[in-house]
């Protein structure tokens, strides 16, 4: 009864967030192109699979994504896992009440794995990549994309980490790394400009956050001395920004490649 | 019929690509550096094949009803409307797209729970559910804002990076007034917004608009919509925490 009643009520609460999209699709649809939906029974099918799978998918991000994410952090920053049997070490974090950084080495390892494993396998980036190389007409390479924007995501998602075990004020990281994305969006071949920005956005997927999110919020209440409210979130700040200048460089050195073995066959010719 | 069971298996595939990842880097992080059995495997198994079928149905009936329309409403509006209906298409469909969007839903509640344990607001389960509303409503209303702007952009022909970079400078001096309880969130908020429905949609009104209007490159002036819904809701969100803290 119990489970019925909640899922009830996740199943409410999913109808009220996907009605907006109904209503402007409608609206627009019959007040302003003024034309009769083709597929009416279509629309309302998809519509109730919607409504279902976000009440589903929700239900498991409580039970399955959050826990998970946290547990990951909860025994990666476990004091007897990070003194591995060392003695001398777990006292040092028994007087001193803080851990070195560099001990939580498993934890960046970790960010960095979990980053780039879920981008290169992410559709949507895949999509992208073939549609970018499509339109530059081979000049970007669908693999070269993909294997700069998950190494973007994975430095990204790990330097987060260190900077929640650091503590130190996330808006340095993120306005040094804005003035690195102006100096470079200078150099880089135009082409490839509105792509980079865009990975930014497009990587971090809906499974991918609330892991990732959770993985924060775990680290931040696991660390000594850190505030979950202060330092629990960024990471996935880290995660969209990162690629944006991976893209770019992936951008400069593939266009230098290219220029250089085109002066080459000038030079042959 | 067979296209359709293919469809399908594309779908569970692109669904399994998402999760696939995830559990091996778990679970060989679990066997070979924790050495240690999972806390709760059972309840997190479970948890997970919801994950599963939940964004399987949930993409599938994207897929079913709603992209073909919007998709093709994207692409109509963009050939045919006059620039006000355009302006307000995209921002009714940045909007509508972002409040249904399951990663923001999801850290949007994970947001209002620690403001409460830190005090920011008041525990009680009414006030937690008004500020991840709040939240919510701001960045949606971030991304409609974005996305008209970038509508507009599409069809002024204008360069993208004046406006990233005008928008990482309003971003940098509003981090300065901040309250710091919500600059993390601020920062998250542009990344967790654009994911299973925006991206589709709000692409599609992208590449149709560049395409429809003579000497536009799709790929110059198609894409980048996505990166101002990413970078718009960092501002809001500061301003949204400057108002209620």
């Amino acid at each position: 009864m119990e489970l019925f009643y909640h899922s009830a009520k996740v199943l409410l609460g999913t109808l009220k967030d996907v009605s907006p999209i109904i209503g402007v699709i409608l609206f627009f649809q019959l007040v302003v192109i003024r034309k009769k939906i083709d597929h009416p029974g279509r629309l309302i099918y998809g519509f109730c699979l919607v409504v279902i799978g976000l009440a589903i998918f929700m239900i498991g991000l409580e039970e399955g994504l959050f826990p998970l994410g946290e547990a990951m952090s909860r025994q990666l920053t476990n004091f007897y896992f990070l003194a591995k049997g060392n003695a001398a070490i777990l006292e040092e974090i028994d007087t001193t009440g803080s851990v070195y950084p560099l001990l939580y080495f498993w934890t960046y390892i970790f960010g960095f794995c979990i980053g780039f494993s879920t981008t290169i396998a992410e559709p949507a980036l895949i999509a992208v990549a073939l549609k970018a190389k499509e339109v530059s007409t081979g000049a970007i390479s669908p693999w070269g994309l993909r294997l700069a924007v998950a190494l973007g995501v994975a430095i990204g998602i790990s330097l987060g980490c260190y900077r929640i075990v650091t503590g130190s004020p996330l808006h340095w990281y993120i306005v040094a790394g804005y003035l690195v994305v102006v100096c470079l969006t200078f150099f880089a071949p135009k082409m490839i400009i509105p792509l980079a920005y865009d990975s930014g956005g497009v990587t971090t997927s809906t499974v991918t956050v609330p892991l990732v999110a959770a993985l924060g919020i775990g680290l931040a209440s696991n660390v000594p001395g850190r505030s979950v409210i202060v330092d629990a979130f960024g990471l996935i700040a880290f995660a969209s920004l990162f690629p944006i200048i991976s893209v770019l460089v992936y951008g400069i050195i593939s266009e230098r490649i290219v220029n250089r073995s085109r002066r080459k066959s000038l030079r042959k010719a | 019929m067979i296209a359709f069971l293919i469809k399908l298996a594309k779908n569970i595939f692109s669904v399994f690509l998402n999760i696939l990842p995830i559990l091996v880097v778990v679970t060989s992080f679990q066997l070979f550096v924790i050495k240690q059995p999972f806390p709760d495997l059972a309840a997190t198994i479970s948890g997970m094949f919801f994950v599963f079928v939940g964004l399987f149905l949930f993409i599938q009936g994207l897929e079913i009803g709603l992209f073909p329309l919007g998709e093709k409403m994207a692409f109509q509006f963009s050939v045919k409307a006059n620039i006000w209906w355009l302006l307000i298409f995209g921002f009714t469909i940045g909007f509508s797209t972002t409040i249904a969007e399951p990663a923001l839903i999801a850290v949007a509640k994970k947001a209002g729970e620690i403001a409460a344990e830190a005090n920011a607001i008041q525990h009680t389960s009414e006030s937690i559910a008004n500020y991840a509303f709040g939240l919510r409503i701001t960045v949606a209303f971030s991304v409609g804002f974005a996305i008209s702007v970038g509508v507009f952009r599409i069809v002024k022909g204008w360069s993208i990076q004046w406006f990233i970079i005008i928008g990482y400078i309003c971003v940098s001096i509003i981090t300065a007034f901040a309250p710091d309880e919500i600059v993390g969130i601020a920062y998250d908020s542009g990344g967790v917004t654009t994911s299973t429905i925006t991206v589709p949609l709000v692409a599609a009104l992208g590449v149709g608009l560049a395409s429809s209007i003579r000497g536009r490159s799709p790929i110059i002036d198609g894409f980048g919509l996505i990166a101002f819904a990413s970078l718009t809701p960092m501002f809001f969100v500061m301003l949204y925490g400057l108002i209620i803290y």
